[in-house]
């Protein structure tokens, strides 16, 4: 630990030549990963559609359409088997569904909800929360989809371990169809997987952490930050200091919902302009309201911000899903189905209503239209803010006290998803390279070298790449589902049929 | 007249046996049988790290091991040596509610409990234990201090 904190001193040398190692990083970085940005973010010929954003809501729309709309017949039915209503007594004391879902939620739920939400906002304008809504709508069927295969094709070791995921359904699930590819793409999928986990899962966390605790705190450099969060997930990963994540995990379903509730208040102080605000977000969700792209540049970014928030289709729900006990595949499909819905459909949707109702995005009074700062690229704010500052500011309107108290929730949701993704890169780490001690101290260094690049370069690169890296997940993600999705549609009828037929039934008391 | 059955609620805590030796010269009076309930607390809805998802099959199967090992079994032997005829069981979960489960199961006449609690802290997680067995139980119910 003190070694790794040595290197880290000499690499970044002394604290006055900091800002300028900010720049470095930052115009490194930018260089380095803009290529594939733009690849990965092209549009289709002759649109101004990114090609990506239209592959993850077809995936969508196709599997909703395949099961039936899943999301909507069997939503009573995913809150049950949460509950525990069909939960065997005598597996007590193994993974119940609501500690699958909460581990995936502490994953998923955090700063692709509070950053990533003002982030759309104030590129895409209000409408781009109702792109948002149905891409998470939409997302249901994809997360059921994936975490139904997580779980058939876990792999389970004598041990009593075990491990899950796309890796494991691309490889056995293709070999049982008889197809072609299966190991190749295990392999591209978990090499996405840890350039994912160190962009969105780690570099953009590590910068908005800092972002907001520059805003509370005063502007100071980015790496600073850096240092700190690394050294604390360091102690963690590698040095087993199980305690702090431990308590984070238990602290932060709290700050989740003290986060909604909060949001709750304000929008009920403001009762009277919720249907305003709803208003704007259909009208600009059609019209833009005079953001750059109008239409699609709302739908675009929405779209966007709700796959990097929910993260359906990436894949890496199906390895936190992939634990839990149950006889049934199906059933963590239909458990995980919630996910998007709380994280998406509620909870981004309370930060982007109380964004537009608290009026810190610039709208000209006359027009009705935003005011679009053009060499930002965004909508003006008040000190030209955005991702997580910007949040802050329009809880700030309502309650004074709360930018501190988010500077502490954006930590550590930002610390809670670092450690899931260190897990979920790990877990990719491991599958290609093999596991071993060395190996995995390797990666966890890594990581943690991650964490102090992306605190101090600035958000538009980072944001970028992390998004490429995550989309790039989710093209092999969603090739594999289409192929494999006839096996969940048969285990899907095969449940469904039990259920009918009364084989699976409820467990009393 | 039919065998009686006595659940007897037994925890870890192996130094206070006052509760198991209490139900052992009952049931050898009356010549009933012994069903000894351990109960590991444990929460479907308590939170857990992706690691211990991971591993979490492993060790329910470690505790469970261990629970048989150095507590239901010695506990079991002990009962056997006095000539009561005895079986148990191991259940994670809430202690009360399985325990009134059990003897709700086994049709039991009556559950011994110990009022045990060494310190105060677990005191504090263990020691309402006889109290809510007492508000839930359907059959009567022996406190032992």
């Amino acid at each position: 630990m003190r070694y790794f904190l040595a290197v880290l001193a000499t690499l970044f040398g002394s604290p006055l030549a900091a800002q300028g190692i900010d720049e470095t990083i930052n115009s490194i970085f930018a260089d380095y990963t803009g290529w594939y940005v733009s690849l990965i973010f092209a549009d289709l010929p002759g649109t101004n559609f990114s090609w990506i954003a239209l592959w993850l809501v077809v995936g969508a729309v196709v599997f909703t359409v395949y099961f039936g709309a899943i999301q909507l017949s069997g939503f009573i039915h995913s809150i049950r088997l949460v509950k525990g209503d069909y939960s065997d007594p005598n597996d007590a004391g193994e993974v119940s569904h609501f500690q699958a879902l909460a581990t995936a939620l502490s994953g998923t739920v955090g700063l692709g909800n509070i950053a990533g939400v003002a982030v759309a906002v104030s590129i895409g304008g209000p409408g781009a929360t109702f792109w948002m809504v149905i891409a998470g709508l939409f997302g249901m069927a994809t997360k059921f989809t994936e975490c139904t295969l997580g779980v058939k094709y876990r792999n389970e070791y004598p041990d009593g371990t075990v491990s899950g995921g796309p890796m494991y359904y691309m490889t056995k699930g293709f070999k049982e169809r008889g197809l072609p590819l299966g190991g190749a793409m295990a392999v591209l999928f978990a090499f996405f997987t840890i350039l994912g986990a160190l962009g969105g899962g780690n570099m953009f966390q590590a910068n908005q952490a800092h972002a907001q605790l520059a805003n509370v705190l005063g502007d100071y450099p980015g790496w600073i930050t850096g240092v700190v969060i690394a050294g604390v997930v360091f102690a963690v990963i590698a040095g087993g200091l199980k305690s702090i994540a431990k308590v984070t995990e238990k602290v932060v379903p709290f700050m989740g919902i003290f986060y909604v509730l909060v949001s709750l208040v304000i929008l009920l102080r403001n009762y009277d302009e919720i249907l305003w605000a709803f208003g704007q977000i259909f009208e600009g969700a059609f019209t833009g309201l005079g953001v750059a792209g109008g239409f699609t540049g709302a739908l675009i970014q929405g779209f966007r911000r709700a796959a990097f928030s929910n993260e359906a289709g990436i894949g890496s729900a199906a390895i936190a899903h992939s634990a839990v006990k149950t006889k049934e595949p199906v059933t963590e499909g239909y458990v995980a189905l919630l996910e998007p819905f709380i994280d998406t459909v509620v909870i981004c949707t309370m930060t982007a209503l109380v964004i537009v109702i608290t009026g810190v995005l610039q709208q000209d009074a006359e027009t009705g239209m935003y005011v679009w700062n053009a060499e930002l690229g965004r909508i003006a704010t008040e000190g030209d803010v955005s991702g997580v500052a910007l949040t802050s500011a329009a809880y700030a309107q309502a309650f004074s006290w709360f930018p501190p108290l988010l500077a502490i929730s954006v930590v550590l949701f930002a610390f809670s998803t670092m450690l899931s993704w260190s897990y979920y890169g790990l877990k990719a780490w491991t599958y290609i390279l093999g596991e071993g001690r060395m190996k995995e101290l390797i990666f966890k260094i890594i990581f943690c070298l991650f964490i102090i690049i992306g605190s101090a370069a600035s958000l538009g690169p980072v944001i970028d790449f992390s998004d490429a890296m995550l989309f790039s997940m989710a093209i092999v993600n969603i090739i594999a589902l289409y192929f494999l999705m006839p096996i969940v549609k048969a285990e899907l009828s095969r449940y469904q049929g039990k259920l009918r037929s009364g084989e699976i039934k409820k467990y009393e008391g | 007249m039919a065998q009686e059955t006595f659940v007897v609620a037994y925890d870890d805590n192996t130094e206070d046996t006052a509760v198991l030796d209490c139900a052992i010269s009952r049931a050898s009076r009356s010549g009933a049988r012994l069903v000894i309930v351990h109960v590991l607390e444990w929460s479907p809805y308590s939170f857990l790290t992706q690691q211990e998802l991971e591993e979490r099959h492993k060790k329910r199967t470690q505790e469970l091991d261990r629970a048989h090992k150095h507590v239901l079994d010695p506990a079991i032997a002990k009962a056997k040596e006095a000539g009561v005829e005895a079986v148990g069981t191991v259940q994670h979960g809430s202690a009360a509610e399985l325990v009134v489960k059990t003897a709700n199961e086994e049709k039991a006449s009556f559950i011994f409990v110990g009022r045990s609690g060494s310190s105060a802290a677990r005191a504090r997680i263990f020691g309402s234990i006889p109290l809510a067995i007492a508000q839930i139980a359907t059959v009567p119910t022996v406190i032992v201090p």
